[in-house]
């Protein structure tokens, strides 16, 4: 389009603009996204990689709500350095069910992408309470405040719910399983912690976030061992 | 050029104003805070309402949807109005854009802190808080549209097409990534999985940060520049160039936050692509902007005012360049998760975005009051604490970027990683952080500077428009 007809045709119109504009402002996002839904172009599905359990999503809530992914990532990119550091780089699929996701962008603490397993309930433990008990110079804020704070169950199953309507495949009638399926959860946790004489109520949030710590990447990781194996 | 002043509604420009330096100083007063934080972690005093991770995105919030937004509604109201030759379409609307804007800045200031958040960078706060910023960027685009239908000038000016952008793509892009799954008044789930809520969230991140803190800027630009220099704008040809072209080429490039990382390679090659073509019509508008100073190049020595333009234009030019480079993946492995990507935003944000807001209000202040400004030599001080600031905090944050992702990758001859233990390249940061936290806090200097000589301003005797045309054109 010239510069007379932009000026004589488009800039007394401004329908015509605004329309112009919502097209061009349009096409990029349609091209890169929608593809994303369909199975041939989007991510991978991984059929070994479940839901969190209801505690570990309790505990994502609390990942989610003190701002964790501000600090640390869950991604860990296809470099040697990378996979040196952290373990096997992260798969599309490891993300299915994540609602919502929680890559990072910076990683003033280190990836937590293969957390899960790494260390003992107790290190995790401690470390929330005081990250330099156990790491000399850590900026890490404490969060002893995930200590006197609990979860309730109501808030689960309302969280469950809302994942089953999303798609994420939880078995139905929440109210139904996810107490006893939490209270075990927890219960494991309390004593394991216990054996170091590390003391938590079963409803404590740290025990929640543990949950959630030791459980990140684990599936994928299974995964992909299992596949990578000779 | 005398601007009477028929009937314009400047009384909701003067609260815009008022809220933009407010919101700015508290905005970069919690930025002060966090970067404190991150040289001296007990400065998190223990306490889950003042620990980092929730500071952060109430900073984040601040500076762009409080600072950044009340100025760009001050800004593009005040223009409209005279480019249109006409008063704002409805002043019920107008107070009900400003005050429902004012109110979601308190709830976010409220929820943020509390941790209340949907957890997706740039995009926290909680739904019934999104739902009430959809439903005042509707009265906002009403008012918008409305008085550009009542125009009494027939051409849309450059600075319209711009802000056209804006308000029909942040629409988008706020109702498209804000689609969550509630689970309690407070509590959602964003409705797209993994790593496609990834793709969603940075299409609306990149693209908030282009139509939110790039393209109605340019708009401002067009504007104000013109009218602060006495100059023209230097193509017209250009203008049209490099605004379609931005519009088309901005979308794409949100998968440049994705290098490298699970998502579909196709989607980040074009993510890469598009990012590095965007230099073209970037530098389009910085030399669209640097250019119409020509023959006023004398006047920058003395006018504060210009000064600010001046800078922040040639922060436009230096991040939009810095911006395309860091989305090549070669670079981009070193650069991200790093503080280079902060020094990045902060190049754009304090340098580009702040400049020219700056600028932009010295501009406006004394003519919607009708006073002169209290001081030039506070403005002038204002000038050179906010680009000292930028300075010390850009080149602090490059360092400190390059260092951690160059100790991050560096392996031994016996092919270990020198640095196994992470902490250590955190440790080796912490001497740039206390410079980031000295050029922030240079910066902040500077807007309560502002803040004091607005307020002797306002208070200040009153003189008649003319005289104010003359005294700064």
């Amino acid at each position: 389009m010239s510069e007379s007809s932009h000026r004589r045709v488009l800039e007394p119109n401004a329908t015509l603009f605004a329309i112009l504009t919502t097209v061009g402002v349009s096409i990029g996002g349609l091209v890169e996204i929608v593809p994303l839904f369909s199975a041939g172009s989007g991510p991978e599905p991984m059929a070994d990689v479940h839901p969190v359990t209801p505690l570990e999503l309790a505990g994502r809530d609390i990942y989610i709500r003190e701002g964790c992914y501000n600090c640390h990532s869950q991604m860990i990119r296809p470099m040697r350095a990378e996979t040196m550091r952290y373990g096997a780089w992260t798969r599309a699929g490891e993300y299915q069910w994540d609602h919502p996701f929680q890559l990072g962008s910076r990683r003033i603490g280190p990836d937590l992408q293969r957390e899960g397993g790494k260390r003992p309930n107790t290190w995790h433990y401690d470390h929330m309470k005081d990250p330099r008990s156990i790491t000399a110079g850590s900026i890490m804020p404490t969060y002893g405040w995930l200590f006197e704070q609990k979860v309730a169950n109501d808030d689960i199953i309302a969280s469950i719910n809302a994942m089953i309507t999303l798609g994420v495949p939880y078995d139905a009638d929440p109210a139904s399983w996810v107490p006893a399926n939490v209270e075990a959860q927890q219960k494991a946790i309390v004593a394991d912690l216990a054996t170091t004489k590390r003391e938590a109520a079963p409803d404590d949030e740290i025990v929640a976030m543990i949950a959630y710590l030791q459980r990140l990447g684990k599936d994928g990781s299974a995964a992909i061992a299992a596949k990578s194996t000779p | 050029m005398t601007e009477t002043k028929p009937n314009y509604d400047d009384a909701i420009v003067k609260k815009f104003i008022f809220a933009t330096v407010l919101w700015g100083a508290v905005g970069m007063l919690v930025g002060v805070i966090i970067a404190l934080q991150l040289a001296w972690w007990p400065a998190n005093l223990g306490l889950q309402w003042t620990s980092f991770g929730r500071l952060r995105p109430l900073h984040t919030n601040a500076v762009i949807f409080a600072f950044t937004g009340n100025a760009l509604f001050a800004g593009i109201y005040y223009s409209m109005q005279r480019l249109m030759k006409t008063r704002l379409f409805n002043d019920t609307l107008s107070n009900l854009h400003f005050w429902g804007w004012q109110l979601i800045i308190v709830s976010a200031a409220v929820s943020l802190p509390l941790g209340l958040t949907e957890g997706k960078e740039y995009a926290e706060l909680i739904w019934p808080i999104d739902i009430a910023i959809a439903l005042v960027w509707v009265v906002f685009a009403i008012n918008f549209f409305g008085t550009v239908a009542i125009r009494k000038v027939a051409h849309l000016y450059v600075s319209i097409w711009f802000y056209m952008s804006m308000v029909i793509t942040i629409t988008i892009l706020h109702v498209t990534n804000s689609l969550t799954m509630p689970a309690s008044l407070t509590k959602s789930y964003s409705i797209y999985p993994g790593i496609t809520d990834a793709l969603v969230q940075w299409w609306y991140g990149h693209n908030a940060v282009g139509f939110l803190l790039t393209t109605p800027i340019l708009g401002l630009m067009y504007y104000f520049l013109p009218r602060a220099s006495g100059k023209p704008v230097y193509s017209y040809r250009l203008s049209i160039i490099h605004f379609w072209a931005l519009v088309f080429l901005y979308i794409w490039a949100g998968p440049h936050h994705l290098l490298y990382s699970a998502l579909p390679d196709w989607a980040q090659t074009l993510g890469m692509v598009f990012s590095v073509m965007l230099i073209a019509p970037s530098w389009g508008g910085m030399l669209n902007g640097l250019l119409t100073l020509r023959g006023a190049w004398d006047r920058v020595r003395t006018d504060a005012m210009l000064k600010f333009f001046v800078v922040g234009i040639t922060f436009y030019g230096m991040s939009t360049f810095e911006g395309p480079m860091m989305s090549i993946r070669a670079v981009n492995s070193l650069s991200h998760y790093t503080d280079w990507t902060i020094g990045h935003v902060h190049s754009g944000a304090l340098g580009w975005v702040g400049m020219v807001t700056f600028g932009m209000l010295y501009y406006m202040t004394p003519r919607v009051w009708s006073r002169k400004l209290h001081s030039d030599g506070l403005a002038t001080a204002h000038f050179w604490l906010a680009t000292v600031g930028i300075v010390l905090y850009v080149v602090s944050m490059w360092v400190s970027g390059v260092t951690q992702g160059l100790m991050w990758r560096s392996i031994t001859a016996d092919g270990l990683l020198e640095y196994p233990n992470f902490v250590d390249t955190v440790t080796r940061l912490v001497p740039f952080y206390w410079i980031r936290l000295f050029g922030g806090l240079c910066y902040l200097t500077g807007v309560i500077l502002m803040a004091y000589n607005f307020i002797k301003t306002a208070s200040g005797p009153q003189v008649d428009a003319a005289s104010l045309e003359t005294a700064h054109v």
